[in-house]
């Protein structure tokens, strides 16, 4: 850890999301920047602008597909368009891997453009873990599923969140894309602790984590990404890092966008947490090797 | 319910239209309460009701979706104000919803659903129309696809037999108000935006924009891109009708003598635009060769009549 088969055993550390209002910043005054996340859909176009700017990007940096209607647990099957596109551009980006929501978001050719939440059941876990499963063969690229955050409970799950995670990425021997600000917003939505979720979870198929800011309403939290990251989130990215490893990082900040600086800066903070694990692996290590002598 | 079945629930829950205070209906079209359908699959909290996290869903559907069709259409927004858009947006999408996975052509239809639709702008009906399309030739023009364009030895060798195929993100617009400019001014205020995997909390008001009371004024409008920048270049009816000519596919000569056919122009004049039209249009990379054809055509010559 962290290169491991599913994030193509790469060593990605603190990355930023590529967005519209830094694109100038980046490529005049290049900035030293590990890696870039960008949302696959926005660059799934015919041409223009979009493509050139990412060309320009890649050029330059590394840079990580991230996508949003895959919709790996809709019922029905796969818009195969849709993987063509997306398999078109992982050749332009050469992505090591790929990730999207564990979540389902269309259904009858009518899509919600949302990341709707889905029920913990067995039927689910079969159904995402086989969509997850083609995908992957499809695509011919790691894939990592992340945790959404939600708002709603189904009367018929079966199982907690985590447990429902941990049987899906089994069932479709996939990576994990672990948000630990999804997992607090959705903590406070549910009233779980949000600690038990990031213990259970298979700390050696996490491909890759993400932390953002989100917004306290009067009675829920939504992920709104438009805050720096909060203390409770932090906890838990030190305790996921702490049971995985240094892990390829990405700070979401998709709304009041500040500027590139602030937002890197943001970003950067997770360095504490990476060097201390760091640390914690090459003292673990040198105390094995010892117990080997 | 399987899973399918709660999906489908669901979805017809979650797009269900919200109320002109933007909240949840509280029944549905069949007369049944929201509230004991939400609670027939989502379970309650100390917090919240079934049918209040329903209503998150809800709420933020049709925020994501309005946001996302106003930010193609600005001018269009400040023209009509924003509860007249708004109203517009939610009676578009009602009739048509996503059937993509991109947002990006989810108000590909909303000129003609306006057109058709005098009701949602009142006296400047045609003038919102006209904003409109110019607005969705902006989209398709930003980032459609482009082909290679004909080298200059193909451009020298066009001939009055020739057929050409013209540059797929270039929209050729007959307007009845010179909305150009005015569109133009709206967006240079907006900012560009990407799409992103955050909660959509709210409708965004992004335009306030007055717009000033514009003249009628019959246009012709090429929007077209540039070395990756959207530009509006206004033509000569000729030329324009010249361009719709080879886009439906006429022959050079067909074209041209159906685009002079009604002109004032002495022959002299004519002459000469007809030149001119086709220098600019393969200058800006607006012609290209027909798909699957070879693209030399050595044994014509261009003939101006
Ligand atoms: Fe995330």
């Amino acid at each position: 850890m962290p290169a491991n088969r599913f994030n193509g055993y790469t060593d990605y550390e603190v990355g930023i999301g590529l967005r519209v209002p830094h694109y100038d910043h980046i490529l005049s005054k290049k900035p030293i920047v590990d890696w870039f996340e960008i949302i696959s859909e926005n660059y799934m176009v015919d041409g223009g602008r979009p493509l050139k700017i990412l060309d320009q990007i890649l050029d330059q940096y590394r840079v990580v597909q991230h996508g949003v209607s895959m919709y790996f647990g809709s019922a029905q099957p796969l818009n195969r368009d849709h993987l063509k596109r997306i398999k078109e551009l992982t050749k332009r980006t050469k992505t090591p891997w790929l990730s999207d929501h564990l979540c389902w978001g269309s259904v009858d050719g009518r899509y919600t453009h949302d990341l709707l939440p889905l029920p913990y059941t067995f039927e689910a876990v079969r159904t995402t873990a086989e969509r997850i499963r083609m995908v992957q063969d499809f695509l011919e690229i790691p894939l990592a599923v992340e945790n959404v955050s939600s708002y709603a409970a189904y009367n018929d799950s079966e199982m907690t969140e985590w447990e429902f995670l941990n049987e899906v990425v089994h069932a479709a021997d996939c990576g994990i894309l672990l948000d630990v600000n999804n997992i607090y917003v959705s903590s406070q939505n549910h009233d779980f602790d949000p600690m038990d979720y990031v213990n259970s979870i298979p700390a050696e198929r996490v491909a890759q984590i993400h932390i953002a800011g989100h917004s306290k309403f009067e009675k829920y939290i939504l992920d709104t990404h438009d805050h720096p990251v909060l203390d409770p989130v932090w906890k838990l990215y030190g305790r996921a890092i702490e049971r995985s490893g240094p892990t390829a990082t990405l700070l979401e900040w998709d709304d009041n966008i500040p500027s590139f600086d602030e937002v890197h800066a943001e970003a950067l903070k997770a360095h504490r947490f990476l060097r201390a694990a760091e640390t914690a692996m090459s003292v673990g290590a040198g105390l094995r090797e010892e117990a080997h002598v | 319910m399987n899973l399918l079945e709660l999906q489908r629930r669901m979805a017809e829950d979650v797009r269900r239209p919200l109320t002109e205070d933007y909240e949840m209906r509280s029944f549905a079209d069949d007369g049944r309460p929201v509230a004991d359908i939400a609670a027939s699959y989502i379970s309650p909290n100390s917090r919240l009701s079934s049918f209040e996290r329903l209503e998150i869903y809800n709420r933020q559907y049709w925020f994501r979706l309005i946001t996302a069709v106003s930010e193609d259409y600005p001018t269009l927004n400040a023209l009509l104000g924003q509860k007249r858009f708004d109203a517009l947006i939610l009676a578009y999408l009602d009739e048509h919803p996503s059937t993509s996975w991109t947002l990006r052509d989810l108000g590909a239809k909303l000129p003609a659903f306006l057109a058709a639709h005098p009701e949602f702008a009142g006296r400047r009906h045609r003038l919102a129309v006209d904003v409109a399309n110019l607005e969705l030739a902006y989209v398709d023009a930003f980032d459609g696809k482009q082909l290679d364009p004909l080298t200059t030895e193909e451009a020298q060798a066009i001939g009055a037999d020739s057929r050409l195929f013209l540059q797929p993100h270039l929209r050729l617009l007959e307007l009845a108000y010179p909305v150009d400019n005015l569109v133009l001014a709206v967006k240079k205020e907006m900012p560009e935006v990407d799409i992103v995997s955050s909660a959509a909390t709210h409708r965004d008001v992004t335009n306030r924009a007055k717009i000033p009371p514009v003249k009628r004024g019959k246009l012709f409008l090429a929007v077209h891109r540039y070395d990756d920048s959207v530009y509006y270049r206004r033509l000569e009816k000729e030329t324009f009708l010249l361009l719709e000519g080879l886009r439906l596919g006429a022959s050079v000569a067909a074209a041209a003598s159906q685009a002079f056919a009604k002109s004032k122009l002495t022959p002299d004049a004519q002459a000469l635009l007809l030149q001119q039209s086709f220098a600019h249009a393969s200058q800006l990379g607006w012609l290209c060769p027909l798909p699957g054809t070879d693209v030399a055509l050595p044994h014509l010559e261009m003939k101006v009549n």
